[in-house]
């Protein structure tokens, strides 16, 4: 079953899958806030052009067609559908992306950084601040 | 031909990739990120899909790298090192890909035309557009009428986006107005 | 920005071509790749390009903040307008085959009004999400890069 035509089928998806993963490892392994929108940028483009190739048709076209709209029923189009999805995808991605960076603009005006690991330390310092001040018997952690 | 140039693209794609793990200057990762979206952008047109070409490469690469340098100047230039170490991520990253190719072993080749996602509803939308809609353009028939209410829905969300960078960051309301105005005066 | 003259002229003479490419965009969109979302970014470029070449200040004299944030929710109400007139026609919710007698010609008016619809809500959006950004006071001055 998994002969060379299985493998050449199936490669765009496996390097689709390895940009993926190279996004997805900058998510997960830096603390810069910035840098980890990037990642998610290139994991969701990832994501994009992985649904994109599952409308490719070989020997297709775009779905686009002439203007006069005479159409040649020999001519073979790729699937429209995964278009619109991912078209209107990138718009709202970089919408929500302009959410996070404004987040990101927040909390460094707020913290004074948008390293990850310096936020919960200052976090961890105002909630010991906190305790000692109120007392933690009182309500908990505050 | 067709795979040359993809496979080319590939090559470049996952080099700018790993090139945005390894830097350190934020400005270098963030036009790293554009460049990423506009080679995705080329991919697109390879794969038929001028419409989203289109789209990814007004606003991957102009908008979005736009906005991140603009974060960048309200923030910092240099991200610091972390002292984590690299294991966890690399595992964690390592299992979730194997997970997903073996999601991808049941999944029809590349660019067969026979396959679920591509015989049911979409060779529909392609026959009964011209006598339906009487567009050329198939995306922008199925974008604005077959999924209207898809399309409403985006539009709102886009929207709400908007409203919530203003409330977050965007001096919103009369009392900003107002400041600015004291503010000029001064 | 005042030094580089090649990118202020160069400025001036694109603002306007990409505008009109961006109606191009927004109206040619049934026949060719584009439509609302890539038009109203079009159209939301030049402003930007406007503003990061001759500072935020010129380009909120051209176009008021108060206008952009009416247009987002415009954009919006126009798409849900359109589909409101088809009730009142006697279809269903966006159904465009009532807004002419032809049910193509409907489909056509329909589709533009939408396609207006999105390309204003976007191009609103995205200028005011940069005047957002670019209002801030920054913390790195010019010379830091």
């Amino acid at each position: 079953m998994y002969d060379l035509e299985f493998i050449v089928g199936h490669l765009h998806y496996w390097l689709f899958i390895v940009l993926m993963m190279t996004g997805f490892y900058i998510v997960v392994s830096r603390g810069n806030l910035v840098k980890k929108i990037v990642g998610l940028n290139i994991f969701q483009t990832s994501v994009f052009m992985f649904y994109i190739s599952m409308g490719k048709v070989d020997g297709g076209t775009a779905p686009i067609f002439p203007v006069d709209m005479k159409i040649d029923p020999a001519t073979v189009y790729s699937n429209p559908v995964p278009h619109v999805l991912i078209l209107t995808a990138i718009v709202v991605g970089v919408a929500t992306t302009a959410l996070g960076l404004a987040l990101i603009v927040r909390i460094r005006e707020d913290f004074g950084t948008i390293e990850e690991e310096e936020i919960l330390k200052i976090k961890r310092k105002i909630t010991a601040e906190e305790n000692r001040d109120h007392g933690a018997g009182m309500g908990g952690s505050a | 031909m067709e795979a040359f140039i993809t496979y080319t693209l590939f090559a470049m794609l996952v080099a700018t990739a790993l090139a945005a793990v390894q830097l350190n200057r934020l400005f270098a990762v963030v036009m790293l990120s554009g460049v990423f979206s506009l080679l995705s952008a080329v991919l697109f047109v390879v794969l038929d899909a001028p419409d989203v070409a289109f789209t990814e490469a007004a606003v991957g690469a102009g908008i979005s790298t736009v906005l991140m340098l603009g974060t960048l100047a309200l923030t910092s230039r240099t991200e610091k090192s972390s002292s984590r170490s690299s294991a966890i991520p690399l595992l964690v990253v390592i299992v979730t890909g194997i997970v997903l190719v073996y999601g991808t072993l049941d999944m029809p080749n590349f660019g067969s035309a026979n396959t679920p996602a591509n015989t049911h509803i979409a060779a529909q939308f392609i026959e009964k557009t011209p006598h339906q809609i009487d567009v050329p353009n198939i995306v922008t028939a199925i974008l604005a009428s077959y999924r209207g209410y898809d399309t409403l829905g985006e539009v709102v969300v886009v929207f709400t986006a908007g409203i919530g960078v203003l409330l977050l960051i965007g001096r919103l309301g009369r009392r900003g107005e107002r400041q600015k105005q004291i503010g000029r005066g001064e | 920005m005042r030094h580089h003259l090649i990118l202020r002229v160069v400025t001036k003479l694109l603002a306007a071509p990409i505008m009109l490419f961006a109606l191009y965009v927004q109206f040619h969109g049934d026949f060719s790749p584009g439509g609302g979302f890539q038009a109203g970014v079009i159209f939301a470029v030049a402003f930007i390009l406007f503003g990061i070449v001759f500072g935020l200040d010129k380009v909120q004299q051209v176009f008021p903040t108060w206008i952009v944030h009416r247009l987002m929710a415009l954009g919006a109400l126009i798409y849900g307008g359109t589909g409101v007139v088809t009730m009142l026609l006697g279809k269903a919710y966006l159904d465009y085959s009532a807004l002419a007698h032809h049910p193509e010609h409907g489909q056509h008016y329909g589709i533009f009004a939408v396609e207006l619809g999105v390309g204003v809500t976007v191009s609103a959006v995205m200028i005011s999400v940069y005047y957002a950004f670019a209002g801030r006071p920054p913390r790195i001055s010019d010379e830091e890069w």
